[in-house]
């Protein structure tokens, strides 16, 4: 083994110890919220005063928290199809439509990326405003499929370029039309990624605050309700259990989403033809 | 065989154009209504003076002259600039290494650590900022862990409520954003150019540094990109555990849409926070392409 090599090798060590104190880094402050919700104290300060289930069970039988919940559900669940449609159909578009309107359209759909979310919140809040439909449900809905648009763009075309080139074209060529070719093929070939894609976007539309702020009207969804609840030091350990269960809620769909979008990527290689 | 091909009409001539109209139609909309329009109505806006109704009155550049006159705005926008750069060369600076070892030396681990550093990008940042609130507070966590191993006999306010637990926090909230630019621009260099490198004789230090780093630029400056962003128009964090020495340029947007209620001027705040996005950008494109851009 040359020298060179040893070195490499030693300073690969050092490296790897560094990228667990980041890791450490990254997860620690966020693992304080689980630690502290069991803490029957109402201060998260050190020593721990002994364990407790009692901030869960202040979850349960509320209705403002569970009116956010719904909300916050019904929510994710239509941003993310309207962002997974956009993702679907605008990188489809730009991989096949050969057509400069379809490659400007995915351009800007990942602008957001370069907007900070204050100035697409105020935007939308004039638009909405502007056509008469003011702050509400579907302002909300609106806002996530804007935050949540570069995600499943991205996470679709990855996917779509991914397919080798030769499906498509034997499928067109054996006489499917443009709409069956994509129905029955390119589709159900990417199934996995449009799983992911809806997942992830329904995690950030759950979890996001900047944007809904200024778009929500009388029906807070959960992270304004949690945003409110912040405020009284009393409500805190109360705030710690919800966001425990939030993380772990985050952590499952965050994972699937991992693992179908990595399927996925390893069937289409399976099976170039 | 060649020319049966060459015969048939190729794939793309025969798109109908129902099925083009049909798929352009869902982004289309999106991206014209809600982010080019809604665009464009902040940017009326901002030319506008505030009479109470919603798109404002007349057609004046009042509202840029005050931002550019006031020097209260001059100091907001100065320490948004001055913290959101110390994140981004934070998050940068702290995110290269692992993203290194990500590239070269993770092996079998790799996709274990990449989805492990990725992970927390998909949780609430809400609950990443609280976290540090927690942490960070008179009688928080890190107070009391002191107080408690016996370092300190009395908490310290010198945490919370200060610029540098801004810096920290979203250095924290945004660290994941860093690595992954980082990864895949050291992830595509050619292994034949560092055995080049090694070959003729580099040592691992000189070969890194004149033959990764300067590979790996295009992944850093999208990687500082995405982190000053978001960050430059913060309003949360500052809030949460900055404290009212550390209002930054989107709590003053944010309250002129809530408590100030003065949208043309809130407006033209946002036109200035994107003109200096798009300074920012340009820079990074030009940076981008003196590195000579692989992508």
């Amino acid at each position: 083994m040359s020298a060179a090599r040893k070195e490499a090798n030693a300073g690969g060590r050092w490296l790897g110890l560094y990228v667990l104190a980041y890791l450490v880094f990254l997860y620690l402050p966020i693992l304080l919220i689980p630690l502290f919700s069991f803490n029957d104290s109402i201060q998260a300060a050190f020593p721990l005063q002994g364990f407790t289930l009692g901030w869960y069970e202040t979850l349960y039988g509320n209705p403002a928290l569970s009116g956010a919940l719904a909300n916050s559900l019904v929510i994710g669940f239509v941003a993310a199809s309207g962002a997974t449609l956009c993702g679907i159909t605008v990188s489809y578009m730009d991989l096949y439509g050969r057509s400069p309107l379809a490659a400007t359209i995915s351009a800007i759909a990942r602008l957001p990326i370069l907007i900070p979310g204050v100035i697409v919140g105020i935007s939308l809040l004039i638009l909405v405003n502007l056509i008469g439909l003011g702050p509400s449900r579907v302002a909300i809905v609106l806002g996530h499929i804007l935050v949540a648009l570069p995600t499943t763009v991205v996470v679709m075309r990855s996917r779509f370029a991914a397919i080798p080139k030769t499906i498509r074209e034997a499928a067109l060529d054996l006489g499917a039309s443009d709409w069956t070719t994509f129905r029955r093929v390119m589709l159900p070939l990417s199934l996995p990624a449009v799983l992911s894609a809806f997942m992830l976007a329904f995690l950030t539309s759950f979890d996001e605050f900047i944007v809904v702020f200024f778009l929500a009207g009388t029906e807070p969804t959960l992270p304004l309700y949690i945003w409110s609840q912040l405020r009284f030091p009393r409500s805190l350990p109360t705030v710690m259990a919800l966001g425990t269960v939030i993380l772990a809620v985050s952590f499952v769909i965050a994972t699937l989403a991992e693992i179908l979008r990595h399927r996925g990527l390893g069937a289409a290689r399976r099976n170039p033809a | 065989m060649s020319t049966i091909v060459a015969a048939r009409p190729s794939p793309e001539t025969r798109i109908s154009p129902v099925f083009r109209f049909a798929m352009l139609l869902p982004g289309g909309v999106v991206t014209f209504f809600l982010i080019l329009f809604a665009l464009g109505l902040v940017l009326f806006l901002a030319f506008r003076s505030n009479d109470g109704s919603l798109l404002g009155a007349g057609l004046t550049a009042a509202n840029f002259v005050t931002v550019a006159t006031d020097p209260l705005y001059w100091t907001v926008t100065l320490r948004s600039l001055v913290i959101a750069g110390l994140v981004t060369l934070a998050t940068v600076a702290t995110a290269y290494p692992v993203a290194y070892y990500l590239a070269f030396h993770a092996g079998r681990r790799r996709n274990l650590l990449l989805f492990l550093v990725t992970l927390p990008f998909w949780t609430s940042y809400l609950f990443r900022v609280f976290a540090w609130k927690i942490v960070l507070a008179y009688n928080g966590v890190l107070n009391s862990a002191f107080i408690e191993s016996g370092l300190w006999s009395e908490p310290t306010l010198a945490f919370l409520n200060t610029p540098a637990a801004v810096v920290v926090t979203l250095a924290h909230a945004y660290a994941p954003f860093a690595i992954l630019p980082i990864y895949v621009a050291l992830d595509t260099i050619p292994k034949s150019l560092l055995e080049a490198a090694s070959d003729l004789g580099a040592r691992p230090f000189t070969s890194f540094r004149r033959v990764v780093l300067p590979n790996s630029m295009p992944g850093v400056l999208a990687a500082a990109l995405v982190v000053f962003v978001p960050t430059v128009g913060d309003y949360v964090t500052p809030a949460m555990v900055g404290g009212p020495a550390s209002t930054m340029i989107g709590t003053l947007i944010q309250s002129q849409f809530g408590k100030a209620n003065d949208w043309p001027f809130g407006a033209a705040l946002s036109v200035c926070v994107m003109l200096v996005i798009l300074c920012v950008v340009l820079v990074a494109r030009g940076a981008d392409r003196r590195f000579g851009s692989r992508t």
